[in-house]
């Protein structure tokens, strides 16, 4: 795609087919011929493992369509139908609704991977900006997927999460109505979600193909974050970079497969497996887990700020936390791009990294709950809540861009290829 | 084609363009309307307008709930206790002034009088849907003694108003009608 095609057509019916559709020559030129820096670690395998995760979500989820009924009276019985009649009903059932938490496993990977070596920075602004446009796209297959077994925690979940909008003056209730078709979500809601729960996933498989366009047009990042100089820095793609992929696919199977087999509901909720009912609401509703830690910023808003009342400071801080990431490349000012030469940004990274999770916790419990029974640390779930919040934003609007100006980063090696030989000769690094 | 320069009057073909080009917005928008409204409610979602419910058997103390709209509206006797707590309150405690009472003004004010039923002091007739994100109040619970919502902690007092917790407004009351004296129309 940039130039450096090496494809040559051998047979006559290669030759035929490229002057008329030079396809092949794509393919070659994006898998095979491509150049990949030859310092990539294992982090970078995660996207391979999406793409494959997209397909199984894809292929699981239209045979799931073949037995499912989207009707509100009996969409519940048709999943309890396919767990218990249709012919290995239950095993792609349980690849489904499980791969949708190992897709959300390997995205986060994927994400924290780029903001750890700066994969967001010039030139990838776009190609960053693409992943945060799938991960916004996943998020809503994701949630009108819960919402198709029309258990407890469907039903709940969606009429808190279409709720959301009310919380907007004026246009919000319209908008609401709109969403779920009706005064309160019901049949309609059901079926809407239905037709775009299956579309979604297509509109991702589009915003894919963009997406590594745009990483073939700029080239992959790597751990040293320094830029590719000459072709002594790089490997082809095959068989390098396709041989760890899969390898790294393989490994990541098996903890899938693993939680198929041997736990296949331990990343859902057991009160889905109660039929929807609008006149009861479950006594403490969680989202699925890769949502908990935007659910614990939208709980931590429990204070009017000015004029915005905290309903709508709740939605509008949950939706801030994943927008603020489309503004990253330029929030962050350091010309260093790996997070291995900057001293400082490596601790707030951390600290980041543990924050998120901590969030995730503080979405679970209650926002009463006292989480230390310490003195002095005694304090109620949506107290550190509020404090995990403010720690997320100051993150990218305070420490990053501040930091490229005060941190010294330690010195950048020449190349590629002199720091990998710097570390493969002991002797000469003494 | 012998004139090389171009025209200063707009010529016919700029014209064309411009007016093609305006009809072509407004037939996309046009177009594209019926697609976005076919999702607002149907006809027959529209037309569950009304219900009658007896509510001659509900004892003081007690509640029934009816399907409205698909909401549940809660129509409460309330005991002695409850009107006198609801009315003890001064307006300047509430979290939302507003009497929300589709059958009063819309700027009438929240004391008790003005969101249980006219003329009949004991009678609360209220959608039970919280006015946070939607989830379902539980009746005579919470510091209040009136609703408390499991979701995220909002709190209501016997008179459905909010009080504590994240929710902004009263919880709403739906137009009704008493038809006789134990019959009531939502709707
Ligand atoms: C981005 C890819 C996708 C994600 C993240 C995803 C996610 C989900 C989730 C979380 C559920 C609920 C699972 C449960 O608890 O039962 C679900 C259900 C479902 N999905 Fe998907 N899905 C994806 C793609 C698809 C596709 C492409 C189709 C159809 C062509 C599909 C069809 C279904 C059906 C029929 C159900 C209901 C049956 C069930 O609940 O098991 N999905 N999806
Ligand atoms: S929905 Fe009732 S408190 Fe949030």
């Amino acid at each position: 795609m940039s130039g450096h095609s090496t494809y040559v057509p051998r047979t006559a019916l290669g030759k035929w087919f490229e002057a008329r559709l030079p396809v092949v020559r794509l393919l070659h030129d994006t898998a095979v011929s491509y150049p990949t820096p030859r310092n990539l670690n294992a982090l970078w395998t995660f996207g391979g493992i999406l793409a494959m995760m997209l397909v199984v979500q894809i292929v699981t989820g239209i045979v799931l369509a073949m037995h499912y009924a989207a009707d509100s009276r009996i969409a519940f019985q048709s999943v309890e139908s396919i767990m218990r009649d249709v012919n290995w009903g239950w095993l792609i059932r349980y690849l489904h609704a499980n791969g949708a938490s190992m897709f959300f496993i390997a995205v986060y990977i994927h994400i924290f991977r780029g903001l750890y070596y700066g994969s967001y920075k010039p030139p990838r602004e776009i190609l960053w900006i693409l992943g945060v446009i799938i991960y916004l796209l996943m998020m809503a297959a994701a949630f009108m997927g819960y919402v198709l077994p029309w258990g407890q925690m469907s039903f709940w979940g969606a009429t808190v999460i279409t709720n959301f909008f009310t919380a907007l003056p004026i246009v919000g209730q319209p908008i609401q109505t709109l969403l779920i078709g009706g005064f309160s979500v019901d049949n309609a809601t059901l079926n809407r979600f239905f037709s775009l729960h299956y579309l979604l996933p297509f509109l991702i498989a589009g915003v894919v193909v963009l997406h590594v366009w745009a990483l073939h047009v700029v080239g992959q990042n790597n751990p040293l974050g320094i830029d590719v100089k000459s072709e002594k820095d790089t490997v082809p793609f095959t068989p390098y970079a396709t041989s760890k992929d899969v390898m790294w696919i393989v490994l990541f199977m098996i903890f899938y497969g693993w939680f198929v087999f041997y736990q296949p509901n331990f990343l859902g909720h057991p009160d889905n497996y109660i039929e929807a009912n609008p006149l009861s609401t479950p006594a403490h509703i969680v989202p699925e887990w890769y949502f908990l830690p935007f659910y614990a910023i939208l709980r931590a808003i429990d204070f009017n700020i000015g004029p915005i009342d905290s309903k709508l400071g709740g939605v509008l801080a949950m939706f801030g936390a994943i927008a603020v990431l489309a503004f990253l490349p330029w929030l962050d000012t350091s010309k260093v791009r790996s997070g291995r030469f900057r001293p400082i940004f490596k601790v707030a990274f951390w600290l980041f990294g543990v924050n998120a999770l901590f969030l995730g916790y503080l979405g679970s419990v209650k926002t009463d709950d006292i989480l230390f029974h310490v003195p002095g640390l005694d304090y109620q779930a949506v107290v550190w809540a509020k404090l995990s919040t403010f720690y997320y934003f100051a993150y990218f609007l305070v420490i990053l861009p501040v930091l490229g100006y005060i941190e010294k980063p330690k010195p950048l090696p020449v190349s590629i290829n002199d720091a990998i030989l710097a570390k493969s000769a002991p002797s000469s690094a003494h | 084609m012998a004139e090389s320069d171009t025209p200063a009057e707009p010529t016919r073909r700029d014209f064309l363009l411009h007016a093609a080009g305006a009809f072509g917005v407004v037939g996309v928008a046009a177009a594209a309307w019926p697609f976005i409204d076919q999702m607002n409610p149907d006809a027959s979602t529209r037309a569950l307008a009304s219900v009658e419910v007896d509510i001659s058997g509900v004892q003081p103390g007690q509640a029934i709930t009816v399907m409205w709209r698909g909401k549940p509206v809660v129509i409460r006797n309330r005991t002695e206790k409850e009107v006198e707590e609801g009315k003890a309150v001064k307006l300047e405690e509430l979290k939302d002034p507003l009497a929300r009472n589709a059958n009063a003004d819309a700027s009438a004010d929240a004391s008790d009088a003005n969101r249980a039923a006219a003329g009949k002091e004991n009678i609360l007739v209220m959608t039970k849907v919280c006015t946070h994100l939607g989830c379902i109040p539980l009746d005579e619970s919470g510091e209040f003694g009136g609703w408390f919502c499991p979701c995220h902690g909002s709190v209501y007092d016997t008179s459905g108003r909010i009080r504590s917790g994240p929710a902004p407004e009263n919880l709403p009351i739906p137009p009704y009608a008493f038809l006789t004296d134990t019959k009531i129309r939502i709707g």
